[in-house]
């Protein structure tokens, strides 16, 4: 592609070893994975090769690995799965300000249907207030749900810390985790946060639409949203999607070797794009947590007096492709609910755009985005003076 | 190794066909976008989304704004299910059979766990449900009737139209679990009186992971699933853009093949049936003339159904007892009990399906060793010597 894709936190371009692996398996090994014949567990070996890929790369058992169609089955399995099977001890939930939509309308949903739930601020970076934390979390709270790397403007939240508060002060909290952002790029430990739960999906990873997974710690109670077959331990009926498996499993594999490399070539890119556009001394400013500090793969910018959509086509123009807030909402030209979390006001929530980087760009790309951004902010200004 | 391999599952699943595939490759690469972006190549995508809207709407006589797309056949039921008892708040009655898939049956018992009362339809000896029996069934406080089109392990068709009208007249709203019928037969949502249809693209050579459920304008649910809004907010969740493109092509080529492929398959199966049958006690499950084309299910007396499906995966045949996802287990599956086959005949029982690619070769191949494996099977059975039955 000419151009630059810089919007791979919205969805990324599949890596082709994982289509290659993908047309074979759907042709080849076509099976069903319950069937109890040769094209049966031909077939369940492959999805058994893709659950020890996602679970290495995670560094769990495979067989806590819950495939489900994508980041937002995974969320709304873990919460509502955690909160309805969990009712009996309690009825209180606790999560942020700025989770991704998945997150927040299980959480409003879950309030309709009698839960209490406790939506924590967030602070110009992002960050929670962990003493709030602290004191949110009681008896009655059976669900702490909160995301590893914000899909926006790439807060990495502490999960270390968060996890040592919720298990101190209720061991029987469960502890979930959205880490659709994270996974495969930075490194998830899921001992270490003392996590229950922890969602990811494929097609942020360069694998395929239509898979992610939920990683369930053994033991941990959770009711299925899906009743059927029984496939998925139960947990998730529904015939196993045997290629796109396979390819989230490979993309995993791929995308979480050698994580440490790839965070620094992230870094790389994201310095020189921040270093391009101040260079060219255009006016902007960087939302949320300090780009140093955030995740690596994701910066959001605020343009003052200029409309994001605006500048987001005369980007598209020059095939410089980004996002205004966050892809499932960007249809719905709302401002976006994180950065009014964060506090941005009227003039820069309207005006802002996140690039977010992958494995797959160079350069190149980032000296060609921030040259094309400059020149399209000069021309807007032009117009508006 | 040259073995012969003669795949009999299409019930189970089936192979995607070619031009599936070419028409999804395109959406893995250059065409990666997601639909719910602004830009240019989110918006290429999101016109490809609603094309296959369109297509698929086209072939089964619906509105593209009537299609939803889903991840597959249990996702649809289970949000048609659990969406119905939800929108209407107060527990009440739903009546379906008790030979549904557990991709209903389930959700029914959840629901009735949860306070809603059930009332699961027995079926006469051919797997039929009777339009009498459901009109004694239905209470002041019926809200839903879900019924499936065509069964899973014994292919028999249910009377749709007539249950459409009775859904109608007490305005109930009727669900069809149609994964097994659709794209075997046709469907015309125009002429059916249907609210909320179920559909699976792995059952019609499109890819595993994908579905579709078609609801009636006007009729309501509460979504299964929170987050984005996308399709329309009921079904949240980045779209499966290649699997949307796969199901609306798969469904596109069934539907214009579909009168040859009856045709095709109506003739193998009767020369199927007529082969098994000359096999001594041998028993046709299912109705003899509704069902569908790909459908034999047999039950041979004095042999385990799995140690059949061993033999013929040995020879490289693959059939199926049972219905795939609950092969692992071992009680005989609840639609032959339903129908009235005691344990052992059920547990003598095997499924072919067949589709697309299975010739008239397959058949004889099949014919030729089905009677050995049955019979080697038979001359280590205690209940066919006891029985005095003829031994070779
Ligand atoms: C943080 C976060 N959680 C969940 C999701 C939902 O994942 P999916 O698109 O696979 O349903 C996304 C992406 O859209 C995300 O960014
Ligand atoms: C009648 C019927 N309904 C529902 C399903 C479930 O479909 P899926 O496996 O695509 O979720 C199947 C197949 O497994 C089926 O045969």
């Amino acid at each position: 592609m000419k151009g630059a894709y810089l919007d791979n936190s919205a969805t990324t371009p599949p890596h082709p070893e994982v289509l290659d692996l993908m047309s074979r398996v759907q042709e080849q090994f076509f099976g069903n994975p319950s069937a109890i014949h040769y094209k049966g567990i031909e077939a369940k070996r492959i999805i058994t090769a893709a659950r020890r890929q996602v679970a290495n790369v995670l560094g769990v058992r495979e067989q806590e690995i819950i495939f489900t169609s994508g980041g937002t089955e995974a969320n709304n399995l873990a919460i509502c799965g955690a909160a309805r099977r969990n009712r009996k001890r309690g009825d209180h939930l606790v999560t942020t300000a700025f989770e991704h939509h998945s997150t927040i309308n299980c959480f409003r949903y879950l309030e309709k249907e009698g839960f209490r739930a406790s939506y924590l601020p967030v602070d110009a970076s992002g960050m929670i207030d962990l003493e709030m934390l602290q004191h949110e979390i009681g008896p009655a709270t059976t669900l702490v749900s909160i995301i590893h790397v914000n899909n926006e403007i790439g807060t990495i939240l502490p999960l270390t810390a968060i996890g040592r508060i919720i298990k101190t002060k209720n061991p029987r909290t469960l502890f979930h985790v959205d880490a659709v952002q994270s996974f495969a790029r930075l490194t998830l430990d899921p001992e270490g946060w003392q996590a229950d739960l922890i969602s990811c999906s494929s097609h942020k990873i360069h694998g395929p639409k239509g898979a992610g997974c939920l990683w369930v710690k053994r033991g941990t109670p959770l009711d299925p949203l899906l009743h059927g077959g029984g496939q998925e331990a139960g947990l998730r009926s529904g015939t196993e999607n045997t290629a796109a498996l396979a390819g989230f499993g490979l993309a995993a594999r791929i995308s979480g070797s050698a994580q440490g490399k790839k965070e620094t070539a992230f870094v790389t890119l994201k310095r020189t794009f921040l270093k391009r556009l101040e260079e060219s001394g255009i006016d902007f400013s960087v939302n949320g947590p300090e780009p140093e500090k955030a995740a690596p793969h994701i910066i959001n910018l605020a343009f003052p007096g200029i409309k994001a959509e605006m500048l987001l086509h005369a980007l598209e123009e020059k095939q410089v492709y980004v996002s205004a807030g966050s892809a499932c909402h960007s249809r719905h030209p709302e401002p976006s609910h994180v950065l009014k979390a964060i506090g941005l006001k009227d003039d820069l929530l309207t005006g802002s755009l996140r690039f977010s980087f992958s494995i797959l760009n160079d350069l190149d790309e980032i000296t060609l985005a921030a040259k094309e951004t400059t020149d399209a902010v000069e021309y807007l200004r032009s117009l508006f003076k | 190794m040259s073995r012969r391999t003669v795949y009999m599952d299409h019930s189970a699943t089936t192979p995607v066909r070619e031009e599936v595939v070419e028409a999804m490759l395109p959406f893995y690469h250059e065409l990666f976008g997601n639909p719910s972006s602004i830009h240019a190549p989110g918006r290429t995508v999101r016109r490809a989304v609603e094309e296959a809207r369109e297509k698929t709407a086209l072939a089964l006589g619906a509105e593209p704004g009537e299609i939803f797309f889903t991840a597959g056949g249990t996702e649809s039921n289970n949000i048609t299910l659990r969406g119905a008892a939800k929108k209407r708040g107060e527990p009440g009655h739903i009546i379906t059979s008790s030979i549904e898939h557990h991709a209903v049956l389930d959700v029914c018992s959840e629901l009735a766990a949860e306070g809603h009362r059930v009332t699961f339809l027995p079926v006469d000896q051919y797997g039929r449900v009777s339009i009498d029996q459901l009109q004694e069934a239905i209470t002041p406080d019926t809200f839903l009737i879900s019924i499936m089109a065509a069964n899973n392990e014994i292919g028999t068709l249910q009377p749709i139209s007539a249950i459409g009208e009775v859904a109608r007249e007490r305005k109930i709203l009727f669900h069809t679990d149609a994964v097994q019928i659709a794209g075997q037969l046709p469907i015309d949502l125009k002429k059916l009186n249907v609210d909320f249809l179920s559909l699976s693209a792995h059952k019609f050579n499109g890819p595993k992971g994908i579905g579709a459920l078609y609801v009636r304008k006007g009729a309501k649910v509460t979504p299964l699933y929170s987050g984005g809004g996308q399709e329309r907010k009921l079904r949240p969740g980045t779209e499966n853009v290649p699997g949307i493109v796969g199901l609306s092509r798969a469904m596109e080529l069934a539907v214009a093949e579909i009168k040859d492929k009856k045709k095709r398959l109506e003739a193998l199966r009767y020369k199927m049936i007529t082969g098994l049958m000359a096999i001594d006690e041998t028993i046709l499950n299912g109705h003899p003339e509704e069902r569908l084309p790909n459908n034999v299910n047999v039950s041979f007396k004095h042999v385990e159904g799995e140690a059949v499906l061993l033999s013929l995966d040995l020879e490289g045949i693959a059939a199926s007892s049972g219905s795939a996802c609950s092969s692992g287990s071992l009680d005989p599956s609840h639609v032959l009990r339903a129908i009235g086959l005691d344990h052992p005949t059920a547990h003598g029982s095997i499924r072919f399906s067949l589709g697309w690619g299975n010739t008239e070769e397959d058949v004889d191949y099949l014919l030729e060793v089905i009677p050995r494996v049955v019979n080697n099977l038979r001359r280590i059975s205690p209940t066919y010597r006891t029985n005095g039955s003829r031994k070779e």
